[in-house]
């Protein structure tokens, strides 16, 4: 499916171009999302002044954290040309193994992360080999996923969460190093962001990621010159399952023991990538992009909740984003 | 497309004055007074006055029964003549149990089984577990049926559904059913706690109690549609509409930690604080309060339940609580109740056990540091075989 859906649009994609098209209004830029995310911003800080106390901040950043990792695991996915519809039962995964082995036990917290982390690694290797060597279009590879892990979890725990995460698990989704100067507190969920961010671009900026991009923008032109596609295909998805298995400590963390905290993340995350300037189908958009857009989308929710829109409507939003977005980008690549 | 732009702006804005002016034509009516003032919504179609009145007198009435055990005690009882059933035994009871896919159902199905060891009487203890599911919980009680039980306990998953398949039962064992009910007469006797009312007007009247005049609430519900969350709302509903306290929000959690967590910082970034948390369950009482810790406000006057994890931080943290139950200790009494039918003796019919409320007097007594975070205070289970570790406590 990927692949028709990049080969079909190859004639569009300009020679040369090939690249994240960081700059200019053309499919793929930045830009757009960056001036959306200035005026969302400026509407929060005159909705709720204090918004930009550094402490303020710092606590909106922490909870866009989870999301924006998400994003920036789904985008190597999307740019590659696929979908990961799993991450957001990945992480529901996640959070219930990690209750059950840890089971209120401190000195379990390490080797459970660890086993958390390979998991995630686990499931993003299936999903990658499934796709890419049974050539099953990951769309439905990662619905499968998707149905199998909600299967196996209800299974697992009888339809109620047991067990529970240590204080030690929780820190990183709640807590943060106390007493920096200005900030207040340094949320730790922010440095594993900063982390992970500075990570992906460098990615981005290496062989891998200019092999990635031209896997997603034409897959046939990548395989003849020499690209693995296949081998990067599957860490595409090895990275996003491992963004899940990160996202799932820190919201774990954040909210404790929950049967639904990844409930619906994939499309979140889908959104976020999209809104990020990221072209469905592959080859176009940065990850920078794909994070601001996640960054984004939390600050349209968060002036949603100050406005007081309810929280159902905040899925009709995002369905809304998707629409737009890639109608905008279809039309933006045919002028 | 760059022509094209301006055209779809203009025919958008187009659009949006068109609505805006179709609305400045109507009629000024003046907008319906739908609620009572208070925020809390529309009374539901759950809502039993005559019921909601004869809980909260309950809440009063003294219990007749040994003190130290209310899992035997009944409140204003009628009692009706068994002799009919009186077998010899021993005996062969079954269970059909809705499920156990709660911490609350998990605890009360070990109580159960704690209790059926304390009688050498019962020879053969036989469980069906529905796994919350109507249909085979339907064909659950049919097998039971055919492996010749004495007597049997049904805790329904549904009340409508189920009660065909309690009445089949009743035509041919002396059937119990507690918790939820059903919608028939048929049965011996239903066993459970005073009920919803109490539980949802009792978390409610202390708050009214504890927030000054004008103060916000956060009134945190699971779902809705099911009958007992509904009537604890539907009598919190009243005594809120009777206050002077702003209830800002009524929201749902379905029950989840991350959600509730969720809402309530949401709540506090629109709102600035909350001075009320009134929850139908207190399951994610705890998501509650963190969402205050974490946000440096101060924690609210906050209604939970009987969970080690909410009492523990409510000692800790020395906060404003109460905590209503819905004890888990009721699953003893079908046990009690069979083997006096199938003895002959009278029982209460209905049986209404007591409902303790956990307030800051009494709140010590019912922490347990080596219990899970996940088990319930009042289960009457502590001096029952196998306690604390078959509770997974140490």
């Amino acid at each position: 499916m990927s692949t028709e859906l990049a080969t079909s649009t190859t004639p569009a994609v300009k020679a040369g171009l090939g690249g994240g098209g960081r700059s200019g209004w053309g499919a793929g830029s930045i830009r757009p999302v960056l001036i959306i995310l200035v005026l969302l911003l400026v509407a929060v800080g005159i909705r709720q002044p204090d918004f930009y106390d550094p402490p303020v901040l710092l606590a909106f950043l922490k909870r866009a954290a989870p999301l924006i990792i998400l994003a920036a695991g789904q985008y190597f996915v999307i740019v590659a040309g696929d979908f990961d519809l799993s991450v957001g039962s990945l992480v529901t995964a996640e959070v219930v193994i990690a209750a059950r082995l840890i089971d209120g036990d401190p000195a379990a917290t390490w080797p459970v992360i660890a086993l958390l982390l390979g998991f995630g690694l686990l499931i993003g290797l299936v999903n990658g080999v499934v796709t890419t060597l049974l050539q099953v279009p990951s769309f439905i590879t990662t619905l499968g996923m998707y149905l199998v892990l909600v299967g196996a979890v209800y299974t697992w725990t009888g339809g109620s969460p047991r067990g529970a995460l240590s204080e030690e698990f929780r820190m990183f989704g709640r807590r943060g190093i106390d007493g920096v100067p200005v900030l207040g507190q340094l949320p730790y969920a922010v440095l594993v962001l900063a982390g992970v961010a500075v990570l992906a671009v460098l990615a981005m900026r290496s062989d891998f990621g200019k092999v990635l991009l031209a896997v997603g923008d034409n897959p046939r032109a990548a395989r003849l010159a020499g690209a693995r596609t296949a081998r990067i295909r599957t860490i595409a998805f090895l990275a996003s399952g491992l963004a899940a298995a990160v996202a799932a400590i820190l919201l774990g963390g954040f909210g404790g023991v929950s049967f639904q905290v990844g409930q619906g993340l994939e499309f979140t995350a889908i959104t976020a990538v999209v809104l990020g300037g990221v072209v469905l189908g592959g080859g176009r958009g940065s990850v920078a992009g794909a994070m601001l857009g996640a960054l984004t989308l939390q600050t349209l929710l968060t002036l949603l909740n100050l406005l007081g829109v309810s929280g159902a409507l905040s899925s009709a939003v995002q369905g809304l984003i998707i629409l737009a977005a890639v109608a905008v980008g279809t039309l933006r690549r045919r002028t | 497309m760059r022509r094209r732009t301006p055209v779809l702006l203009a025919v958008c804005t187009a659009v949006a004055v068109g609505v805006v002016g179709c609305t400045s034509d109507l009629p000024g009516e003046p907008p319906k007074p739908t609620a009572t003032g208070a925020g809390t919504g529309e009374t539901s179609k759950f809502f039993v006055q005559a019921d909601h009145d004869n809980e909260l007198a309950l809440r009063t009435k003294s219990a007749t029964g040994p003190a130290d055990k209310p899992w035997e005690q009944a409140l204003d009882p009628k009692t009706v003549d068994t002799a009919k059933y009186k077998k010899a035994g021993p005996y062969h009871l079954c269970f059909s149990n809705a499920g156990v896919g709660n911490p609350w159902r998990q605890v009360g199905f070990k109580n159960m089984q704690a209790e059926v060891k304390l009688h050498p009487e019962i020879k053969t203890f036989t469980v069906a577990d529905a796994e919350s599911k109507d249909d085979k919980q339907i064909s659950d009680m049919t097998d039971l049926l055919g492996k010749g039980c004495d007597a049997l306990i049904v805790s329904p998953n549904t009340t409508a559904t189920l009660t065909p398949a309690v009445e089949q039962a009743c035509a041919k064992v002396p059937v119990i059913v507690f918790d939820r009910g059903v919608n028939t007469k048929c049965p011996v006797t239903f066993i459970n706690p005073i009920g919803g009312y109490a539980f949802g007007a009792t978390g409610a009247e202390f708050l009214v109690e504890k927030v000054k005049p004008k103060g916000k609430i956060l009134a945190l519900r699971i779902l809705p549609g099911v009958d007992v969350l509904e009537a604890r709302w539907g009598a919190a509903k009243v005594v809120f509409d009777k206050s002077d306290l702003d209830v800002v929000g009524v929201e749902f959690t379905d029950g989840d930690a991350a959600k509730t967590k969720t809402i309530v910082t949401n709540y506090l970034q629109r709102f600035g604080d909350i001075d009320g948390i009134w929850m139908d369950a207190g399951a994610t009482a705890v998501a509650a309060a963190e969402a205050f810790e974490d946000a440096g406000k101060p924690f609210p006057a906050i209604v939970g339940e009987d969970q080690q994890d909410f009492l523990k931080m409510w000692q800790d943290k020395k906060l404003t609580a109460i905590a209503p139950t819905y004890p888990t200790y009721q699953w003893r009494t079908p046990v009690i109740a069979a083997l006096k039918i199938l003895n002959g003796e009278a029982v209460a019919s209905p049986w209404k056990l007591p409902q303790p409320t956990i307030t800051q007097d009494n709140l010590s007594q019912y922490v347990q540091a080596d219990m899970p975070p996940l088990h319930y205070a009042m289960c009457g289970c502590a001096t029952l075989p196998g306690y604390p570790k078959d509770w997974g406590g140490k």
